[in-house]
């Protein structure tokens, strides 16, 4: 130790989260990879290219996307009305954003479902349109839209708030229309953020089982989401298999957030 | 140099100390605790019963019995013991679901389901056809089950244990039907499965779909869990007995490793031998669950008519056979789904 940091407790608070993060996160990672590696190449060849889970993959990986980038469009609309306007109930309107946090999911799903099967509310409407939203792809997408639309507007939130108006002003006396504003000077400020929230909300969606599992109808080859199909190995004491699907996941997973990821550091860089 | 790292070291210590401390037990020898781990559609059956048995057990012993519950999916029940919940007794939907018991986890001996009479299963159930009032889509018996326009609830075979019974029900008429042809069975099976809208994960959960969300023409349903619709949902369904069906035995055992580590290995098997007693028989009977006690269950053959069934280990070679041939994967189920 010839350096001194300038910050104390530096040796305590970095064994505090060492150990925490262990205890959370790394030990529970460390066994699924074990477990998930009693499975010999051949058979997770078989499992993971078998019909049923590329069906299930492209339906949680593809409307994980998909809600994720309608979040992100509804979150900035929702964020600017918050954030800009003055009006009677924004508060409460505020508050209700963080519900999917607070809700169970479970009840999120049996809720959205009550309202979206073919007898509810909007799904009767829906019905007789000809679209059918419960027990469908659609009804994984709108339970995927519900849990990750507040990751957009609380990411966005602080950082709208914080850009003040002088930018915008400034943009104006130069010249530059409403549009221009928006599309040159605010938009590219608010990138980032988006994009944190896009992935958080990504991310999220990937992983989510309990409102899903509801509303889905989880009809094999159809509606079949990837953490149903770890479930359905676990009732049948295949615990290698599920950790072998779930090591999957999560590859996938970390490498489109990482990606994600790289991308937003571009973007950050080329702001500068 | 020592400063931070004995700080480093002592917060490791600190922060598992804490999550150490957060466990703990009590007991005292006066009052005695059970923990009843079982399935769906038993919860009010088991209230009844555990009230009953606790009085008794008092008046015996002058021990204040208190008999925890726990209700879920047959199958995950099941995990959730081997991961470590620690049950006294399980009342499952299935032997399968106990079997999984001694072979993952060595909880209880393998020779179980000869500890108590009638295959461990005090009381039998069967599965029925639910249709709308009125029957408006004609629904008589399996065969109909395949019309173009009729929609069939049931659970997921894979994860529900009430689902693996209706599955094989249908089968076994299929079965008969077509002669033991078969591609003629699983075409038949493939059929039916084509007129499943909503696949869901548990017994609960398809008789919420069926019934409130007016999803479905026909619910195959546990006998017992068809009976509390038409409780809970006066005068919207009609219980349809199908030509043939099949004899569920949700069997009873102790979990031998865990009571004896509680010290409630005595009063588990008084718990489970009173399921037998003509008191026990009587509320299963008023709970629709088939007394096996023929005297008791002829007080409620109205109710609870006799019908062709076929059994697991007569028809199919006992659970683990038929796990393997239809609910693992690539078995029969997985068949059905695929091209």
């Amino acid at each position: 130790m010839s350096k001194r940091r300038v910050i104390p407790g530096f040796g305590m608070s970095l064994g505090f989260s060492i150990t925490w993060l262990s205890l959370i996160i790394l030990i529970p990672l460390a066994a699924l990879f074990i477990k998930a590696a009693g499975l010999g190449w051949e058979e997770w060849r078989e499992l993971l290219g078998s019909p049923q889970v590329i069906a299930a993959a492209k339906l949680t990986f593809g409307a994980s996307a998909a809600a994720a980038t309608v979040s992100a469009v509804l979150g900035l609309l929702v964020t600017w009305v918050l954030v800009r306007y003055e009006f009677p109930g924004r508060r409460l309107l505020d508050a209700m954003i963080d519900l999917p946090f607070a809700l169970p999911t479970a009840v999120a799903g049996i809720t959205l479902c009550a309202i979206y099967a073919p007898n509810g509310w909007l799904g009767e409407i829906l019905a007789s349109l000809g679209i059918q939203a419960a027990y469908n792809w659609l009804g994984v997408f709108i339970a995927l839209t519900f849990i990750g639309f507040p990751f957009v507007v609380r990411t966005l939130q602080p950082v709208m708030a914080d850009m003040g108006k002088e930018i915008e002003e400034a943009a104006a006396t130069l010249g530059a229309g409403r549009w221009t504003v928006f599309r040159r000077v605010v938009f590219p400020l608010l990138v980032p953020a988006l994009i944190t929230g896009f992935t958080l909300a990504f991310a999220r969606a990937i992983g989510e089982y309990g409102s899903v599992i509801f509303i889905s109808g989880n009809l094999p080859m159809k509606t079949e989401i990837l953490p149903h199909l770890i479930i359905i190995q676990l009732e049948q004491y295949n615990y290698e298999a599920a950790a072998a699907i779930a090591t999957g996941m999560l590859v996938v997973s970390f490498s489109l957030l990482f990606l994600i990821n790289l991308l937003q550091r571009r973007i950050d860089w080329q702001n500068r | 140099m020592k400063a931070p790292k004995l700080l480093f070291l002592s917060s490791i210590l600190a922060t598992l100390v804490i999550i150490a401390s957060c466990g703990g037990k009590s007991g005292s020898e006066k009052s005695i605790e059970l923990l009843n781990v079982s399935y769906d559609p038993t919860r009010e059956f088991y209230v009844d019963v555990n009230r009953v048995f606790a009085a008794d057990w008092k008046k015996q012993t002058g021990q204040e019995l208190t008999i925890q519950q726990s209700h879920g999916g047959s199958g995950k029940q099941a995990r959730s013991v081997i991961d470590g919940l620690e049950a006294d007794v399980v009342t499952l939907a299935l032997a399968g679901d106990i079997d999984v018991l001694e072979s993952e986890a060595k909880l209880l001996p393998k020779d179980w389901q000869t500890k108590l009479p009638d295959n461990s299963s005090p009381y039998t159930s069967t599965i029925v056809f639910v249709v709308r009032k009125g029957n408006p889509k004609g629904v008589k018996d399996w065969g109909d089950l395949v019309n173009p326009g009729v929609g069939v609830i049931t659970p997921n075979p894979k994860t529900s244990g009430g689902a693996r019974w209706n599955y094989l029900a249908a089968w076994a008429w299929a079965d008969k039907e077509f002669a033991k042809d078969e591609s003629k069975v699983l075409d038949y099976m493939k059929r039916l499965f084509k007129n499943v809208p909503v696949l869901d994960t548990g017994a609960r959960g398809s008789t919420t779909t069926f019934a409130q969300r007016g999803i479905g023409d026909v619910f195959l349903s546990w006998e017992n869990e068809a009976y509390l619709i038409e409780k809970e949902f006066p005068g919207k369904t009609e219980i349809i007995y199908p030509s043939i069906s099949i004899l569920a035995e949700p069997p009873v055992a102790v979990v031998e490793k865990n009571a004896k580590k509680h010290g409630t290995y005595e009063v588990s098997e008084a718990y489970l031998k009173f399921l037998y007693t003509d008191e026990a028989q009587i509320l299963a009977g008023n709970h629709f669950y088939r007394p096996r006690n023929p005297e008791i269950a002829k007080q409620f053959v109205d109710k609870l008519p006799a019908l062709p069934l076929v059994t697991i280990d007569a028809d199919f070679g006992g659970w683990a056979t038929a796990q393997k041939n239809h609910f693992a994967d690539g078995g029969t189920f997985d068949r059905i789904y695929q091209r």
